[in-house]
C-alpha cells in the first residue's frame, strides 16, 4: 500500500518535471521557428508548428542588411567579451592570491574595501562612471566599453577563497628552491589551479557577451554596438522585420549554447566554490 | 597576521643603524620586501576599482548638490534642493513604486520556483544532468533576447502571439499584454521573463546546498519515526537550507533593484517608452543621460538609490541574522 503511494508520488513527481521541462524550452523553440520562417508564416492566424519550408536564407538576409550591423556587432561582442575574460582574469586573480598569501599589515582593510563595492550595485555607479568615461574621450570606443568592467570584486573574492584553501605545501616547497612571490605564483599557482579560472572565466565571458546597459550607454556609434544593442535596435525601430529579428537572436545566442553546455561543469563549480551561500 | 605585524613594527637592528632614508624605504617596504610585493600583486586590481567604482561614488556625491546640465565641472551650488526635487517628483516615486510591485512579484515566485525545482530534480534518480541542463539553458540568455521572444512571440498583442493563439482555443478574446494597464497585465510579461531567465540559476545554488546536506541526519529522522515528505521537509530540508536561502533572497531584491534590460527591451519602442512601470534605473536612464542631461539631479537620484539598497540590505542581513555563526 505504502509502497503503491511511492510510485505514484514519483510518477508525479516525472511528469511535473518533464511538463516544466517542455515549458522551459518553448522560447527556445520559439526562436528557431521564427527564425527559420517567412514573414508570412510568422505572422499566419493560423499557428503551425513548424514552418512549411525552412528558410535558411534568413541568415545570409540578415548579414546582408545594411540597416542592422550585424556581422560588426558579433566582432565588438566577441573582441568584448574574450578581452574583459582574459582581463579579469590576470587582474582578479593576481589580487586574490596577495589577499590569500602576503602577509601584509593592511590586508584585510583591503579586503573589505574591495569586498563593500559588492555591496554598490552597478544601478548607482553607472551614471558616474558615464561621466568620468566620457570626460577621457573613450565613449563609442573599445576602451571605454572594456576597461570600467575589468575590476570585479566577485572574481577577486572567489580566487582569494580558493587561493586561501591551496595546500600551502606546493608553495613552500617553490620558496625553498628559491623562487619568489611572482615565479611561485606563474610556475606554481596557476598551472595547479586551473579549474577555478576556469569557472571565474566561463562566468565573465557570459556576463560580458550579454551585458547590455554599459554597452548601450558607452556604445553610441553603430560601430560600436554589441550583439545586444544591435538586437534591442531592432526590436524598438519603426519597421519590424520578425524572421530577421528571431534569427540574428539565435545566432546571437548560438556561441552561447556551445560554451555553455560544454563548461557548464564549470559554471556550477564556480557558483559553487564562490561560497555565496555559506 | 599579528605576528608578522610585531615583526615589522619593531626596530630592526640594521635599520637603526642604516641612514633615514634607506631605513624608512626598508620599513615601507617590509620583511623580504612583502608589502611592495603585495602591491604589485593586488595594486593594479585596487586602482581600477578606485578608479572606475570609488572616484565615481565620490563625484556623484559631490555633483548632486550642483546644478549640472550637460557637464561634469558645475559651478552653481544648489545644496539639498536636487534631492527634495527628486522626492516632490512624482516620476521618481513612482519608479521606486515600481520596484516595490516588481520585488514583491519576483522574489517569492523565483525563490519558490527554483527551490521546488531544485527538490525535484535532486530525487531523481536517473536524468539529473538532462533536467539540470535544461532548466539551467535559460541561464546562457541575454535579457535582451528573451525580452524580444516575450515581446515579439509569446506575448505578442496580435493574433499570432504564442499566449493570444492557445487562449484563442479556448475561444478568449485577444490580450494586448504590453500596453493594456487595467489589469495591468504587462506585469505578467515582466515578472515570467526573469522567471524563465535566473529559476536555473538559483536551482542550481539550491541543489548545491541539499548535496551537502548529511544523509544520517535523514537516516536519524526516520529512526525517529519522521514521514518523508512534508515532515522531513519541514523539519530537516528546509532548516538545512537556511544559510542559502538568505543569500537567494538578498540576490534576488538586489537583481531586482537592478532591473533594467528587460523593462527596456520589452517596453520601449520607435516612440520612446510608456509612462508606466519604470524601475529605478530606468527612470534614471532617460533623466541623467536623456535630454537635457541632467547630471546633478541623477547623481541625487543615484545617491538616493544607493543609500535605499544600503538599507534594505543591511536590514535584510540583520533581520535573517546573516553572519552569525550559529550552525
Amino acid at each position: 500500500m505504502y509502497d503503491a503511494w511511492i510510485r505514484v508520488g514519483r510518477a508525479l513527481r516525472l511528469s511535473l518535471l518533464i511538463a516544466l521541462a517542455l515549458l522551459f524550452l518553448v522560447p527556445f523553440y520559439l526562436l528557431v521557428r521564427n527564425g527559420l520562417s517567412a514573414e508570412a508564416d510568422i505572422t499566419a492566424p493560423d499557428w503551425t508548428f513548424f514552418p512549411s519550408t525552412l528558410h535558411w536564407s534568413n541568415v545570409t538576409e540578415l548579414f546582408e542588411d545594411s540597416t542592422v550591423p550585424m556581422a560588426r556587432a558579433l566582432l565588438n561582442s566577441a573582441l568584448i567579451a574574450v578581452l574583459t575574460t582574459l582581463g579579469t582574469l590576470l587582474l582578479a586573480s593576481l589580487a586574490g592570491y596577495g589577499l590569500a598569501r602576503i602577509p601584509y599589515r593592511y590586508a584585510q582593510h583591503v579586503f573589505y574595501a574591495i569586498l563593500g563595492t559588492l555591496m554598490i550595485p552597478a544601478a548607482v555607479t553607472f551614471v558616474p562612471t558615464f561621466v568620468l568615461v566620457s570626460s577621457l574621450g573613450w565613449v563609442s570606443t573599445l576602451r571605454g566599453l572594456i576597461v570600467p568592467t575589468l575590476f570585479s570584486a566577485f572574481a577577486c573574492f572567489v580566487f582569494r577563497q580558493y587561493f586561501l584553501g591551496f595546500p600551502r605545501e606546493l608553495e613552500d616547497a617553490a620558496r625553498v628552491d628559491g623562487l619568489g612571490y611572482w615565479r611561485t605564483y606563474w610556475r606554481v599557482v596557476v598551472p595547479n589551479t586551473r579549474p577555478v579560472f576556469a569557472a571565474v572565466g566561463t562566468i565573465v565571458f557570459i556576463g560580458a557577451w550579454n551585458s547590455f546597459l554599459w554597452p548601450l550607454v558607452i556604445g553610441q556609434d553603430r560601430q560600436a554596438w554589441t550583439v545586444q544593442v544591435a538586437l534591442a535596435s531592432f526590436t524598438t525601430s519603426q519597421v519590424i522585420r520578425l524572421h530577421e529579428l528571431f534569427i540574428a537572436a539565435a545566432v546571437s545566442i548560438l556561441p552561447l549554447l556551445v560554451v555553455f553546455l560544454f563548461l557548464q561543469r564549470w559554471i556550477v563549480a564556480g557558483v559553487e566554490r564562490s561560497g555565496i551561500d555559506e | 597576521m599579528s605576528a608578522v605585524a610585531e615583526q615589522k613594527t619593531a626596530p630592526h637592528p640594521e635599520t637603526a643603524a642604516a641612514p633615514a632614508g634607506a631605513g624608512r624605504w626598508r620599513r615601507l617596504a617590509g620583511p623580504q620586501n612583502r608589502n611592495v610585493w603585495f602591491w604589485v600583486f593586488v595594486g593594479p586590481f585596487a586602482l581600477g576599482l578606485l578608479v572606475f567604482t570609488y572616484v565615481p561614488l565620490g563625484w556623484s556625491v559631490y555633483l548632486s548638490f550642483f546644478d549640472a546640465h550637460n557637464t561634469v565641472s558645475p559651478t552653481e551650488f544648489v545644496g539639498l534642493d536636487n534631492y527634495t526635487a527628486l522626492l516632490r517628483e512624482e516620476a521618481f516615486t513612482d519608479s521606486l513604486w515600481t520596484f516595490a510591485v516588481f520585488t514583491a512579484f519576483i522574489v517569492p515566485t523565483t525563490f519558490v520556483l527554483s527551490l521546488s525545482l531544485a527538490l525535484m530534480v535532486n530525487r531523481l534518480r536517473r536524468a539529473q544532468a538532462f533536467f539540470r541542463s535544461v532548466f539551467f539553458l535559460p541561464a546562457a540568455c541575454s535579457y535582451v533576447v528573451a525580452a524580444l521572444i516575450w515581446k515579439m512571440s509569446l506575448f505578442n498583442g496580435v493574433r499570432f502571439g504564442l499566449a493570444n493563439t492557445v487562449l484563442g482555443w479556448f475561444g478568449a478574446e485577444q490580450t494586448a499584454w504590453l500596453s493594456t494597464t487595467d489589469p495591468p497585465w504587462y506585469w505578467l510579461v515582466i515578472v515570467t521573463v526573469r522567471l524563465w531567465l535566473q529559476a536555473g540559476f538559483y536551482m542550481i545554488l539550491f541543489l548545491a546546498a541539499l548535496q551537502r546536506i548529511s544523509p544520517a541526519l535523514y537516516e536519524a529522522a526516520a529512526v525517529d519515526g519522521a514521514r518523508p515528505g512534508w515532515q522531513v521537509l519541514r523539519h530537516i530540508t528546509l532548516p538545512q537550507l537556511r544559510a542559502t536561502s538568505v543569500a537567494v533572497v538578498l540576490l534576488l531584491v538586489i537583481n531586482a533593484f537592478q532591473a533594467f534590460d528587460e523593462f527596456y527591451n520589452l517596453l520601449s519602442d520607435a516612440r520612446g517608452y510608456p509612462p508606466y512601470a519604470r524601475p529605478p534605473l530606468v527612470y534614471l536612464y532617460y533623466t541623467a543621460l536623456g535630454q537635457g542631461q541632467n547630471l546633478g539631479y541623477g547623481s541625487a537620484g543615484a545617491v538616493l538609490l544607493a543609500l535605499i539598497i544600503a538599507v534594505v540590505t543591511v536590514g535584510q542581513a540583520r533581520w535573517f541574522g546573516l553572519g552569525r555563526k550559529e550552525d
